[in-house]
């Protein structure tokens, strides 16, 4: 495969602003098309804002995302709806319309961008919910569900348009270890299957070495990217403190922390 | 086991070195000993160290701790060391973990003391992009209402019928009370008046008018603004802390189109009908008052009240109903849209939708008053 122009996604020099407030400046990523990529960093550092520029929700301060080389947001609106509906989005909670059925969260997707008439639209969103196990479940609300449920329902929505690109906002956040365990099976199976790319937002470092190919690594201090690459890369080769010590659950800085009394107490 | 009174006290030891005797039990909540005499001798100058002697310390909790910490920074601001391994291990311990991480300074708000000028030009550019955001939803909501005239728009009728159930037979209840209470009131208030002149008849006029033209559409504005704006309000800001909203607008649905117009719709359609039903019900409290209270037969004063109202006075009362639906549809979902992402932001997203109804309503009316009286309406 030819590398250049396998590039699916290329963030290139954005600078990410909240008003004056700088949150995070000069980040550059390449994305190869079928690669899993985490952003990962700190709590608050701006991981999930990163993801808001990439999905069209916060326009950049300065630089751009390109999607098979073409500006998102250079293009006019009706370009970025356009790629927009190449894209698959998992919130963090899932952000499943609460008014609507779970069937019912998918079809007005499909209905919208598929002229498949009514019985058709109720058999893909049975079939979309079967593939994130939800089998049977096509008539409950969001309320009636369990948040792990809500998150596979909400990727069974987010994968309505057979999406080129997934985003998933701390897909981990708030599932217990195996039911998280599972979800990253899952992505690495849709991956398989699909050929998508995907864009993922998280801290849990089981999932970053598990599913990861290729990652940043976001530095509020400095307020930029310290590092990037294959996460299992960056855990042998990186020389940077700070990328180490959060690979590492701070564990590798022990010896430096054992003046600490806390740290030295003995067992 | 009984408790002996905690005990605070600073004096100096050898070499610059204050020693911090503790004693006691900490347990007390409103007899603690505070850091006011330390404070002083640190102040006096010539201290070098702080040391604790902490032999007689009984229980302690938390409080404690607070005491401690505070000294601590009252050591940092006077530049003395702090000898926190004098402590006893635990406490030292606990000093050593809130110490490990520093103060964040730059994370401190910087709120606290702004000038008066600087708040004058804050809140004026405030209401600037306040303002600012009312007209481009304004705008966006227009061009959602084209768009659905051009069978283009992104909205569902199902969604649209229903909220003009919500809105519409299920506010008939207290529509229709408090409609009733006007025309009562506004039958007694002619009664008293006009029978003294021995025109107690033009009561039915009273009533007829001023409910058609005036009382039945603003009454009915404002119930629905408090009822249908302020759920409207709730419902956005919730999809909105919920990112329901977000999730419209990354599969490229207007959120605009597909929450908004719905409810716009449903109330342009409904607030002239539940109008007709106010100034029905209206007028049947004056007619309860007028033939019960005064001599005046019923066929009479239907006969008064047919004669009075005019049908310009009817349209324009019911026009009038239909837009104050588009006031209270704009401002519940604006507040709506424009809900922070907490649950504190739906209340005060909720409270603003309905002073935003309110005060648009009353306002436009007034308007409408002055507009009328020019073109002898």
């Amino acid at each position: 495969m030819n590398p250049a122009t396998d590039c699916k996604i290329e963030i290139r020099d954005l600078t990410m602003a909240y008003g004056s407030f700088v949150v995070m400046r000069n980040i550059n990523a390449r994305i190869r098309r079928g690669e899993i990529f985490i952003i990962m960093g700190a709590s608050g550092c701006g991981k999930s804002t990163l993801l808001r520029h990439m999905i069209g929700l916060k326009q950049p301060a300065q630089g751009d995302v390109y999607y098979d080389g073409e500006a998102f947001w250079q293009s006019n609106e009706e370009a970025r709806t356009e790629k927009l509906r190449r894209f698959g989005v998992l919130f963090q909670s899932g952000a499943l319309w609460s008014s609507m059925t779970l069937a019912e969260n998918i079809e007005l997707v499909l209905g919208e961008y598929t002229g498949f008439p009514p019985a058709e639209l109720h058999g893909i969103a049975r079939l979309k919910l079967a593939l994130v196990g939800l089998k049977g479940f096509e008539d409950y609300y969001p309320a009636e569900i369990s948040g792990g449920m809500c998150k596979r329902a909400g990727l069974a929505r987010a994968l309505a348009l057979d999406p080129d690109v997934l985003f998933f906002d701390e897909p981990s956040a708030g599932l217990d270890p195996i039911s998280s365990r599972n979800l990253d099976n899952l992505i690495l199976q849709l991956r398989d299957t699909l050929g998508a790319t995907f864009v993922i937002v998280t801290h849990e470092l089981a999932s970053i070495f598990t599913i990861g190919d290729t990652s940043i690594f976001l530095d509020p201090n400095t307020r930029t990217m310290r590092a990037s690459g294959n996460p299992r890369e960056l855990l042998k080769a990186s020389a940077d403190p700070a990328v180490q010590e959060f690979l590492t659950r701070g564990e590798s800085s022990a010896v430096a922390n054992a003046a600490n009394p806390i740290n030295s107490r003995a067992p | 086991m009984a408790v002996i009174p905690p005990r605070l006290a600073a004096r100096r030891g050898q070499a610059g070195v204050v020693i911090v005797d503790i004693a006691g039990d900490w347990l007390g909540r409103k007899t603690l000993p505070d850091v006011g005499p330390l404070e002083k001798e640190l102040a006096a100058g010539g201290v070098s160290a702080l040391e604790f002697a902490a032999h007689e310390l009984g229980r302690w909790d938390s409080a404690l701790m607070a005491r401690i910490l505070a000294i601590d920074d009252l050591c940092t601001k006077a530049n003395v060391e702090f000898r926190a391994k004098t402590l006893p291990h635990g406490l030292a311990q606990l000093i050593a973990l809130a110490d490990a991480v520093p103060e964040k300074k730059d994370a401190a708000r910087e709120e606290a003391k702004r000038p008066f000028l600087r708040r004058v030009g804050e809140s004026g550019l405030g209401a600037w992009n306040g303002g600012a955001a009312m007209l481009s939803f304004m705008g966006e909501s227009v061009l959602a209402f084209v768009q659905m005239l051009r069978g283009r728009a992104q909205f569902r009728w199902s969604d649209t019928l229903l909220v003009m159930q919500q809105c519409g037979p299920q506010a008939l209840g207290i529509v229709a009370l408090i409609n009733f209470l006007i025309g009562l009131i506004l039958a007694f208030v002619g009664a008293t008046e006009l029978s003294q002149f021995g025109a107690a008849i033009f009561t039915a006029d009273l009533v007829a008018i001023a409910t058609v033209r005036e009382m039945a559409c603003i009454m009915t504005g404002i119930i629905i603004c408090g009822r249908t704006g302020a759920a409207f309000a709730a419902q956005l800001g919730t999809m909105k802390v919920n990112q329901e909203i977000e999730a419209f607008q990354t599969f490229g649905i207007s959120p605009v189109e597909f929450l908004v117009l719905p409810r716009l719709l449903a109330l342009i359609l409904m607030m002239p009908l539940l109008c007709l039903f106010a100034d029905l019900i209206s007028i049947a409290g004056g007619f309860l008052v007028s033939t019960l209270m005064l001599d005046v037969t019923p066929a009479l004063y239907l006969h008064r009240t047919v004669a009075a109202i005019s049908l310009v006075n009817f349209l324009l009362g019911i026009s009038k109903g239909a837009f104050f639906g588009v006031l209270v549809a704009l401002s519940g979902c604006l507040r709506g849209m424009q809900c922070g992402t907490n649950a504190a932001a739906v209340g005060e997203a909720t409270t603003s939708a309905v002073v935003t109804g309110i005060t648009c309503i009353i306002a436009s009316d007034g308007i409408f008053a002055v507009i009328c009286n020019a073109l002898n309406i």
